[in-house]
């Protein structure tokens, strides 16, 4: 079980999942990675003491579909029913600095040629940022799975972190991915089937109440919270008074003058403070948010996958049932049916586990990222503060 | 980073007197010193405050009489006027006495000045109302003598229903000077008869050359609304806007030194019932034929070049324009900013709701308490952009929409002068023409005629040089002017933009305040 760990102090840790890479044996990460137009190339980067691998230390380049393939054999292998599978990384999204990049192209005659480098620096560093996010997310999805007692032996895992060659003969070719659509479509069947089915055990319907509702909630609070950040443009704004204003403070040469350079040279300040906030609000906050929904997801699933061993269980029985009636097949249909509640009960007991958990991971991460937030915002704060204060002074002394 | 540097930030007042809020706050920034993070931000704070801010301050409370050394100082600090014009003093004054009206104080002083200080009331309306002043250092009377001038337009009221109905406001004067009948009075009066003033003023003083502060703009938009009886927040806040327009506007008339001496400016103040203005509304006849003279103005703008003997003129007219343009620019800036603002305002509430409910699931209870103190921290923030957003509007933007205008008005005045020089450059060839004539009859001989000839040409002498006399005027009151308006200008803007930075701070200081109370309530956790 992945064991929980209270420590929030480690600067290494990531934020969304407190736990990750404790044990030495295994150790993954992504130092860097290639942006190439569209495509990102991530060097996965593993060092171990298992003697399962080749090597103790060696790294190969991934892209975003291998990760996806790893997920997605992770999920359809029968023996992980039982657990929470870590949630698939989203897809490198750089629709937002690309538009940036493109208004830039168009408003760059209308400019100056300080905005017009400001504007440039602030794209670049947008484009950092989801950069950033995008190898944070591969990152974590990699160690989760690497912390977990089950799925770091896996052999489709360690081919991924191992195989020296491209991935791309296993990964899923088109008859494949319409299968996979076609599982997506009975999993919504699943939500009437969880939802439907007739719980005995009180933890997992207490679970499956909570799950559902948090689910919602969750995901409109993700919603909201992306809408918010995204609408904290004020940087933007700061950034072009500041140029008006010294355009405008360049054709005077008088006490006027001085004001308007110094007030321009708060609000470039200021512009960056104000970035920091919102880019800080959004890794903190937003991303946190973001990541649980998929998580929530995934815990989810796993009640899905537990209703529908009961729902065979209790089919098996009835096929029992059946068979006794007319005397056929009765041997066949009790070994069914043992089987279906050992699959049942295997699940529930390791699903039991994987949700209490999954809890407490949950709780920790919130802690953690609410605290840094908040620290943070502080911080940014008190130092706006600090800079309107002295020029204020400044001003006034003028 | 945690339990940092323990400094509380100073307490913002509500009603506290200025001086002690600014003494506070110099103190702060003495002792503050949070380096943390990076120290961009550093480099303005070390420069010590410069002595004649602090004593400005107690003076106002004080006896006028000791403005008058301090002052000096600070007067001749930022001035340096080529020109042999008198010193230019200013005096602005504002205290914030009540929560729901601003009363902008203006002191004006004979040969000296006193500080410029401001503060605003940090309430659910922000009525940042500030006045600057300039005024003459006036060379033989009124030395030393000291007057007062507040006003305050206030107490929007709906008078009337329908598409007749009006809004009427509280026009409140406190004064000290002797011109006036009462030492406190107040009249209301409409918007029309704001307009009505200008039409006035302008049509006895822009032929001098003086520049005339334009009145708010009419909109037909807004006033439908209010007429119409909508009770929303876009209605409550146009009418927020025009009180506070007006009351700028009236102050910067009584700020020009002439206009004050206006009957007309007297008699708006005073006089109970002043006659309807109806030669104000835009399809009038009289408004007609206004765009008309407008229309024709700036065609003979474009045919009028004047011989100028004098460089400043026309560098300071292309100074004027060019200003003007950059301003519109920075305006549309800043109105973008209010907009952001506002948007984000809306959307931080609606998460706010969002982490409300999700508080509410959460099915730990420290994490799910915390939530709802997420949730408030975040509705707290909404107000918080708000307020800002409204500072951002009253402060900055309406300052530079004003300035936009103010720069018309300039450029008004500049015309004025033109159109003067147009008709002593008539007048002159009018004569040169008589005395063609004269010459003509001398040569041809006709006595009975001369007499008239020359009594035309004593006349057109007088009065080629009449408008000589009156060019000169002209000129010069047109670089007075100017120049007076300039520093106006830099103290204007000095002060809003001291203002503004001011409401950041007070906003960014309850950011602070927020989330510290929050970082318990994260670290409860468990």
């Amino acid at each position: 079980m992945t064991s929980i760990s209270e420590d929030s102090d480690k600067e290494k840790m990531r934020s969304v999942s407190v736990d990750l890479n404790n044990d030495a044996s295994l150790v993954i990460d992504i130092p860097d990675a290639l942006c190439e137009r569209d495509k990102v190339k991530f060097t996965v980067h593993t060092k171990t003491t298992l003697s399962s691998f080749q090597k103790p230390e060696f790294s190969v380049p991934r892209q975003h579909e291998d990760f996806i393939w790893l997920h997605d054999t992770i999920v359809e292998t029968e023996e992980y029913a039982g657990f929470i599978i870590p949630p698939a990384p989203p897809k490198p999204d750089f629709e937002g600095p690309r538009e940036k990049m493109h208004k830039l192209g168009e408003g760059e005659s209308s400019m100056t040629k300080e905005e017009y480098a400001k504007m440039k620096q602030e794209l670049e560093a947008e484009y950092l940022a989801v950069f950033k996010k995008t190898v944070q997310v591969h990152e974590v999805f990699l160690q989760r799975l690497s912390s977990h007692p089950m799925f770091r032996k896996d052999r489709n895992f360690q081919i991924f972190l191992e195989y020296d060659q491209d991935l791309s003969v296993r990964r899923k070719n088109a008859k494949e991915m319409f299968g996979g659509f076609f599982k997506n479509m009975v999993k919504s069947a699943d939500e009437v089937l969880i939802s439907g089915v007739k719980e005995v055990d009180e933890f997992f319907e207490q679970e499956k109440n909570f799950l559902l509702d948090y689910s919602i909630k969750i995901k409109d609070a993700t919603a909201k919270a992306e809408k918010m950040t995204r609408s904290h443009k004020i940087a933007d704004d700061y950034n072009h008074i500041s140029g008006a204003l010294n355009n405008t403070a360049a054709d005077n040469n008088t006490a006027f003058k001085k004001h308007l350079e110094k007030c321009a040279e708060v609000f470039e300040k200021l512009r960056k403070v104000e970035d920091r906030m919102a880019s800080d609000q959004e890794l903190k906050l937003t991303e946190l948010l973001r990541y649980y929904t998929r998580d929530i997801q995934a815990a989810k699933d796993l009640l899905y996958r537990r209703a529908r061993a009961l729902a065979d269980y209790e089919n098996s029985n009835k096929a029992l049932d059946k068979a006794r009636l007319k005397g056929k097949d009765v041997a066949q249909a009790e070994e069914n049916q043992k089987q279906c509640l050992q699959k049942f009960d295997k699940l529930s007991e390791s699903g039991k586990k994987e949700l209490t958990s999954f809890k407490a991971r949950r709780v920790v991460a919130f802690r953690k990222n609410l605290i840094e937030m908040t620290e943070l915002e502080i911080k940014h704060a008190k130092n706006s503060v600090s800079l309107l204060q002295g020029s204020i002074e400044i001003l006034k002394s003028n | 980073m945690s339990g940092g540097c323990g400094r509380n930030p100073p307490p913002f007042p509500d009603n506290e007197d200025q001086e002690a809020e600014l003494d506070t706050r110099v103190l702060d920034s003495d002792e503050d010193d949070d380096d943390e993070g990076e120290d961009i931000f550093t480099g303005a704070r070390s420069k010590p405050i410069t002595p004649t801010s602090a004593p400005d301050e107690g003076d106002i409370f004080s006896e006028e009489g000791s403005y008058i050394r301090s002052d000096v100082h600070h007067a001749t600090n930022g001035l340096h006027s080529d020109e042999e014009l008198d010193l230019f003093t200013e005096a602005t004054v504002e205290l914030t006495l009540t929560n729901t009206t601003s009363q902008g104080r203006r002191e004006i002083i004979g040969p000296t000045a006193s500080a410029c200080n401001t503060t605003h009331v940090p309430n659910s309306i922000l009525k940042p109302s500030i006045v600057t002043k300039t005024m003459e250092e006036l060379e033989e009377e009124e030395s030393g003598d000291q007057f007062e001038l507040n006003i305050a337009v206030t107490n929007p009221e709906k008078i009337g229903d329908g598409m007749n109905a009006y809004m009427s406001y509280k026009v409140s004067t406190q004064t000290t000077l002797p011109m006036f009948l009462n030492k406190t009075f107040s009249v209301r009066r409409r918007f029309s008869d704001f307009l009505g003033l200008y039409e006035k003023i302008s049509a006895k003083h822009s032929l001098l050359g003086c520049i005339i502060p334009p009145p708010p703009q009419k909109s037909v938009v807004g006033m439908t609304k209010v007429k119409v009886g909508k009770e929303d927040s876009s209605s409550a806040e146009f009418v927020e806007k025009r009180r506070a327009a007006l009351e700028r506007y009236l102050q910067r008339v009584v700020a020009h030194p002439s206009l004050l001496q206006d009957p007309d400016v007297r008699e708006f103040l005073e006089r109970d019932e002043l006659p309807r203005a109806v030669n104000t509304q835009a399809l009038s006849g009289p408004g007609l034929l206004k765009m008309i003279n407008r229309a024709s103005d700036a065609v003979n703008k474009m045919t009028i070049k004047m011989n100028e003997s004098d460089n400043w003129f026309e560098s300071k007219l292309q100074e004027v324009e060019n200003e003007e343009q950059l301003l519109r620019r920075l305006h549309a800036a800043v109105d973008s900013l209010v907009n952001h603002r506002k948007e984000l305002c809306i959307n931080t509430a609606v998460f706010s709701k969002s982490v409300a409910m999700l508080g509410s699931v959460e099915e730990n209870s420290a994490l799910s308490r915390a939530l709802s103190q997420l949730a408030e921290v975040e509705d707290k923030m909404e107000q918080l952009h708000q307020q800002q957003a409204f500072s951002d509007f009253f402060i900055l933007a309406e300052l530079l929409a004003d300035y936009v205008r103010l720069l018309g008005a300039v450029r008004c005045c500049f015309e004025q002068r033109m159109k003067v020089w147009q008709r002593l450059q008539e007048a002159q060839s009018t004569l040169q023409k008589k005395r063609e004539a004269e010459a003509k009859l001398l040569w041809a001989n006709k006595p009975e005629k001369l007499q008239q000839a020359k009594d035309d040409i004593n006349e057109w002498e007088s009065k080629v040089s009449q408008y000589e006399r009156d060019f000169e005027r002209v000129t010069c009151t047109v670089r007075k002017e100017v120049l007076r308006f300039e520093k106006e200008k830099a103290r204007d803007f000095k002060q809003h933009i001291v203002k503004y930075l001011e409401s950041l701070l007070h906003t960014q200081h309850r950011l602070v305040k927020c989330w510290e109370a929050f970082l318990p309530e994260a670290k409860a956790i468990a």
